[in-house]
């Protein structure tokens, strides 16, 4: 049991990393499906950039998440 | 046409490795839980997770048990090559019979070595046994550096032959024809894919030959590194620190030493900015270029790989988790299904993280080698007009 | 963090460094120059080949419009030398009326004057003849009249009286 309170304050911030990972991963997927219905032959071109910007940000979540390891 | 069925056949075995590759890796799981002595319980479970993610001193394949009740592993040793404090030592894998938790001393050049959790310690002086501290720390052993043609490093050496063999013999192909046939079609494409997809609009249709080398070269190592963890060999390269340590600080080499004057200033002595502040932004540009661009890069993929590996793992546990709820074949059958479809997206994120490694790359090297527009990137009072690249840099 | 650096092994850094190096070296040298190379070379052929089709197509463009342009030209001059036809034809035939015309009128005109001389001839015929004529009836009459001598000395009277008028 003491063990497990050990892990708690890690997992809660696992978990807001992940809470705060997603609403952005999700900002950038609906900004980028937007950005393809309105301009449907830039589809190319916003899918490196939204590429890019998921990857700077998971490289930030998981740069989060090993620091709390 | 001719090549349509070959490419058929060609998916389709690969289909079929792969849906093989959950039923393998399944099986010798689902006949020990009729075996007491093996992976039952959670514990059990998450040490052979760890076992799989690490890096490994021989090329284990499976492990069964005879009828006279022995275990038997089935694979082969990998050469020992360690700089420990009296010189080189060098043996094979097999001499610690398959032992990882230090009770076996293999002594060579004056040195004893354990192999404890598949890292091998040397023990001190005089000592004829690992003593272990309360956590299961060594405390009378010490980490020589280990040169060995590790799992990992066997990986490595066969995805390099590989690619040779592959990518020369599409080049020798272009020496005859100037269209490639078989397997050369499949390769060409993607060649042009990484040429144009990734290097020249990121680093300049000028500048961008230079660098395609080292990209190609990262892009297809990750990838196909990628792919093979995916079989039932039991790879986890790019999932090993050290690895991807490897090649973002390659990445980090190559940019900083490309790097033209622009590039400098912009880190070092930010134009358009209050020279109060100049100072402050080197610091946050100098740890951003040289700290947390290639801590990114590393961490991005080694994290993306270790994840899939530890959930594809965990799925395929649920036969064992799961049983006595389930039985046995609701549980197979339900890890079959989820970690056949975790395998494909797997397959998918072994392409993506590929991608987005050689993409940030080229992004770097891009950022490092392009040429400031001076005539129009200023405005009236001389500040420069942050353009789309600037603020991409800001990210980073 | 403790357990990313537990997990990193310097010494398979170092390996994967070399390798890598070796790697990166052998690709270039054997693999991506060659294959860029003749990329390159075959994408500059295509685009060679499909400048080349594109100026053939010109060329093609052009003849074909010389060819218009000489149609057009021919048709043109043919146009012209039917119409200098037709106007020599009318003109000729113009001409022709004209000729005839006056030809015609040149005829009636001497007819016309034929027939006044004639006339003329005729009358002056008729003139003379009747002149010989009335001389002769009056020759006869006054033969007659100048037979007896109450008749002679009767006009010699008449006459003489006429002249008293006178």
């Amino acid at each position: 049991m003491e063990e497990m309170v050990s892990w708690v304050p890690n997992l809660v911030g696992a978990g807001l990393i992940v809470i705060g990972a997603g609403i952005g991963l999700g900002k950038i997927g609906g900004a980028a499906m937007e950005g393809i219905a309105r301009q449907p032959e830039a589809a190319g071109k916003i899918q490196t950039a939204m590429i890019i910007v998921a990857a700077l940000l998971e490289g930030l979540a998981f740069g989060a998440l090993f620091l709390g390891k | 046409m001719r090549l349509a069925p070959n490419t058929l056949h060609f998916f389709g075995i690969i289909l079929f490795l792969f849906s093989t590759l959950s039923v393998s890796a399944q099986e010798p799981m689902a006949q020990n839980v009729n075996d007491g002595d093996r992976v039952n319980t959670n514990s059990e479970i998450d040490a052979y997770k760890n076992h799989h993610i690490k890096d490994a001193h021989d090329f284990h394949l499976y492990s069964y048990t005879n009828d006279a009740g022995e275990r038997k592993h089935v694979g082969f040793p990998l050469p020992v090559i360690i700089w420990s404090s009296n010189g080189l030592a060098t043996f094979m894998s097999s001499e610690f019979h398959h032992d990882t938790d230090g009770k076996v001393i293999v002594k060579q050049n004056g040195s004893s070595f354990v192999n404890l959790h598949d890292k091998i310690y040397e023990l001190e002086a005089g000592a004829t046994a690992v003593n272990f501290d309360a956590e299961h720390h060594p405390t009378n052993a010490a980490l020589p550096l280990d040169f060995s043609i590790t799992k990992s490093v066997f990986g490595i050496l066969m995805i390099g032959l590989l690619m040779i063999f592959w990518f020369s013999g599409l080049a020798r192909q272009y020496k005859k024809k100037q269209i490639p046939t078989g397997f050369g079609r499949i390769l060409e494409p993607l060649v042009i894919y990484v040429r144009d997809e990734i290097a020249k609009p990121n680093i300049g249709e000028k500048k961008y030959r230079k660098f395609t080398g080292y990209l190609m070269t990262v892009f297809f190592f990750i990838w196909i590194l990628n792919l093979f963890g995916l079989t039932p060999l039991g790879f986890n390269v790019t999932g090993q620190i050290a690895v991807t340590a490897a090649l973002a600080i390659f990445t980090l080499v190559i940019y900083t030493f490309s790097g033209n004057k622009d590039y400098w200033m912009h880190i070092l002595w930010m134009p358009g900015v209050p020279y109060v502040l100049r100072p402050i932004l080197a610091i946050i540009e100098l740890a951003g270029a040289f700290i947390i661009k290639p801590f990114s890069l590393l961490v991005r993929l080694f994290a993306n790989i270790t994840a899939g590996h530890i959930v594809v793992m965990s799925l395929i546990a649920i036969t064992i988790t799961l049983k006595n709820e389930l039985g046995a074949f609701g549980s197979t059958s339900l890890s079959f299904v989820l970690s056949l479809f975790l395998t494909l997206i797997e397959l998918l994120v072994a392409f993506l993280q590929a991608y987005i490694f050689t993409m940030l790359s080229a992004l770097f090297i891009g950022m490092a080698v392009a040429e400031h527009d001076h005539d129009h990137g200023h405005d009236d009072h001389g500040h420069e007009v942050a353009d789309a690249e600037d603020v991409r840099a800001d990210f980073i | 963090m403790d357990q990313l650096l537990n997990d990193f092994s310097p010494g398979l850094f170092i390996m994967q460094t070399i390798i890598l190096l070796v790697l990166i070296f052998l690709m270039v040298k054997f693999a991506w120059k060659p294959i860029l190379n003749s990329l390159n070379d075959r994408e500059e052929g295509i685009q060679n080949a499909l400048d080349a089709a594109e100026k053939a197509k010109l060329e093609m463009a052009n003849l074909n419009a010389d060819n218009e342009r000489l149609l057009n030209e021919a048709r043109a001059e043919r146009e012209t030398m039917m119409k200098e036809a037709r106007e020599i034809k009318t003109k000729m035939i113009s001409d022709a009326k004209e000729e005839a015309q006056a030809e015609a009128n040149k005829t009636i005109a001497h007819a016309q004057a034929a027939i006044e001389s004639e006339k003329k001839a005729a009358i002056s015929e008729l003139k003379s003849t009747v002149a010989t004529l009335s001389v002769d009836i009056a020759e006869k009459m006054v033969k007659g009249e100048l037979s007896d001598k109450s008749k002679q000395l009767e006009l010699v009277n008449s006459m003489l009286n006429d002249a008293k008028l006178n």
